[in-house]
């Protein structure tokens, strides 16, 4: 039975029946709800909830309970990402598959824009911290697939034991849609968690010269990808976007195509991987792309720049770039469209 | 008084400096352990500093190395998922009053149910004998070349003020001390393991090394200096009302 679902709060309730054992935060616009909703939630199932007193102590105290094995959550925003950066690494480093959820705001300093954007695009898929790492990154587009990847985020986060984030935006978050909840699901107890004696000591730090670090992120390049195509068929356009950003583009794409244009629309769902191999299935007909994106300075391009640098097919094809700071309508996208058509906006060099 | 005539078994070979506090109080803290019955059943989670030595010369229990100042909370998650099992940390001075302080108050105030041991040996031990906040006055260190201005924190008062159930100050200094401190440990070991209570044990420790003192006369140091800003001994309300 579908539901009506705020954004945050769906995602809190994905967590949960996900077997989040664990969930620590601290309020910070536009994520508070999930924080909210947890103080009431948790409880009530016999699991633990901790305010925190900032993110460092968030992200620290779920380093902790996750090394007992069990899923354990925390979610923040902007600057309190930032924050808990030395603990995303370490998390990393101890190969702990820990969620977080990033609600992300807009802009830097103190954020200004809580409607959104993936502004935050580069630190999370790059790793925001000291040494190299990733965590994977899932980008959902709607309440529902918000709620379908917490659902799975820590099946996936165990299997390679690595850190998971969902990359969600204000908007998201604040705004409501029908949602599918998913039932309860079994969350044992992982094999390699704390048991208080020398069995389980593999939380050894994961060095970037490790063979065992080449492995996982290997692993997790070849098997993890995750994009949606959306009327790529027969495309000579295809716009690359993620996040709202993206279901604006699918408005924009669906008036062009009844204008008669062969567009299409490319959205990866995970940041990190970066989805190389939906790039590799589009059909011969691709002439152009167009990367469209919310934020100041054109993140997502870097991406999309050297994936086609990797894939012959693409490698002498112009890219062009579209991005503003806060989201935009699909008016301004087909416009700029229009513009990469009649030769008026330069490719990106 | 016990005599104890065996070295804990958890214990192997250290990597501390000669006359280094660190040693002593972790064999104290391992025999009670032992005489507890959690030698085998613990998690040790240890700041950054010298107590990172410890953790190759463990062989029992869970142990983990925290980011700087962070043991306390990242201990609290594991007792949040763990509450039967004895979760404590071992942190340095630096780690505790300097960029854990927050995390040091926050602990108490909030009654985690741990067991912190601050090791104070008055400096940055690891990174070689900076000024820390329990760096006496008039200390010379690698950046207060001048000696250090202004008082050293004095951690005691701060617990009575936040009314946990039980804090001491203890030191490696002499033998008497030492029986003292055991007693301090097990005090607090006891809190945890019999009423779930947070209590925090702070321990002045030499540092001959970045003293620049032989062994002997870094435990004199302390005797005769160190104990004059920060006085020894302990304060047990668990029992009142
Ligand atoms: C965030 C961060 N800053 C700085 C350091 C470098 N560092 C390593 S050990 C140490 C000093 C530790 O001093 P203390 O806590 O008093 O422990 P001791 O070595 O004296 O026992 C510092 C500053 C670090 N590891 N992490
Ligand atoms: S530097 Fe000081 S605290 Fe560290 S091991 Fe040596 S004597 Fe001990
Ligand atoms: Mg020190």
């Amino acid at each position: 039975m579908k539901e009506l679902w705020k954004g945050n709060e769906a995602i809190a309730e994905a967590a949960v029946r996900a077997g989040c054992k664990l969930y620590v935060g601290y309020p910070i616009t536009p994520q508070t709800e999930i924080v909210e909703y947890m103080s009431a939630r948790m409880p009530e199932l016999g699991r633990k909830f901790i305010q925190s007193e900032s993110e460092i102590i968030s992200i620290n105290t779920v380093i902790g309970g996750a090394m007992t094995g069990y899923r354990c959550m925390t979610s923040s925003s902007g600057v309190g990402i930032s924050l808990m950066q030395e603990g995303l690494t370490d998390a990393f480093a101890k190969s702990i598959p820990l969620l977080l959820v990033n609600v992300n705001r807009c802009s830097c300093g103190m954020g200004g824009d809580f409607g959104g954007s993936t502004d935050d695009y580069l630190r999370d898929t790059r790793g925001g911290g000291n040494g190299d790492y990733h965590f994977i990154v899932m980008v959902p587009s709607t309440i529902q697939e918000a709620v379908d990847l917490t659902y799975c985020a820590w099946d996936i986060a165990e299997k390679y034991r690595n850190p998971i984030e969902i990359m969600t935006e204000g908007r998201l978050g604040q705004m409501m849609e029908c949602v599918e909840m998913p039932e309860f699901k079994e969350s044992p107890k992982q094999e390699w968690g704390f048991d208080g004696t020398t069995k389980f000591m593999d939380f050894g730090p994961m060095r970037d010269h490790d063979a065992k670090y080449k492995a996982r992120m290997d692993a997790i390049r070849e098997h993890e990808q995750r994009w949606e195509e959306y009327r790529t068929e027969d495309a000579e356009t295809v716009i690359v976007a993620l996040g709202m950003c993206s279901r604006v583009c699918k408005g924009a794409v669906n008036i062009l195509r009844e204008q008669g244009e062969q567009v299409g629309l490319l959205r990866p769902i995970t940041a990190w991987p970066f989805p190389v191999k939906g790039f590799e299935a589009l059909p011969e007909t691709v002439k152009r792309i167009i990367v469209m994106e919310v934020d100041n300075d054109g993140q997502v391009i870097e991406d999309v720049l050297i994936t086609t640098k990797k894939l012959t097919r693409f490698q002498n094809m112009p890219i062009y770039n579209l991005y503003k700071p806060h989201l935009y309508p699909a008016d301004e996208m087909i416009d700029y469209y229009r513009k990469v058509i009649s030769e008026e906006e330069k490719e990106v060099s | 008084m016990a005599k104890y005539t065996k070295y804990p078994e958890l214990l192997s070979p250290n990597g501390w400096c000669p006359g280094c506090g660190y040693g002593i109080i972790a064999r104290l803290i391992y025999e009670v352990m032992e005489e507890k019955g959690v030698s085998q059943n613990h998690i040790y989670v240890g700041g950054v500093g010298c107590n990172a030595n410890l953790y190759g010369a463990l062989e029992g229990g869970n142990k983990v190395e925290c980011h700087h100042g962070r043991a306390p909370v990242c201990a609290n998650g594991i007792k949040a998922l763990m509450p039967d099992t004895f979760v404590f940390t071992i942190q340095g001075d630096g780690d505790c009053y300097a960029i854990g302080m927050g995390e040091t108050i926050i602990a108490a105030h909030n009654r985690f149910p741990i067991t912190v041991f601050a090791v104070n040996n008055a400096n940055y031990g690891m990174t070689g004998g900076q000024t820390a906040p329990t760096t006496l006055t008039g200390q010379v260190t690698t950046t207060s070349p001048k000696g250090k201005e202004g008082k050293p924190f004095d951690i005691i008062p701060q617990m009575r003020a936040l009314g946990v159930d039980y804090c001491a100050r203890g030191t490696t200094a002499s033998l008497a001390e030492i029986r003292k401190l055991k007693k301090y440990i097990t005090k607090a070991i006891d809190l945890q393991l019999q009423e779930r209570k947070y209590a925090f044990v702070e321990i002045l420790s030499p540092c001959p090394t970045n003293w620049h003192k032989s062994p002997l006369e870094a435990n004199e140091y302390i005797m005769n200096n160190v104990i004059k800003y920060l006085p020894l001994g302990e304060y047990d309300t668990s029992k009142e009302e």
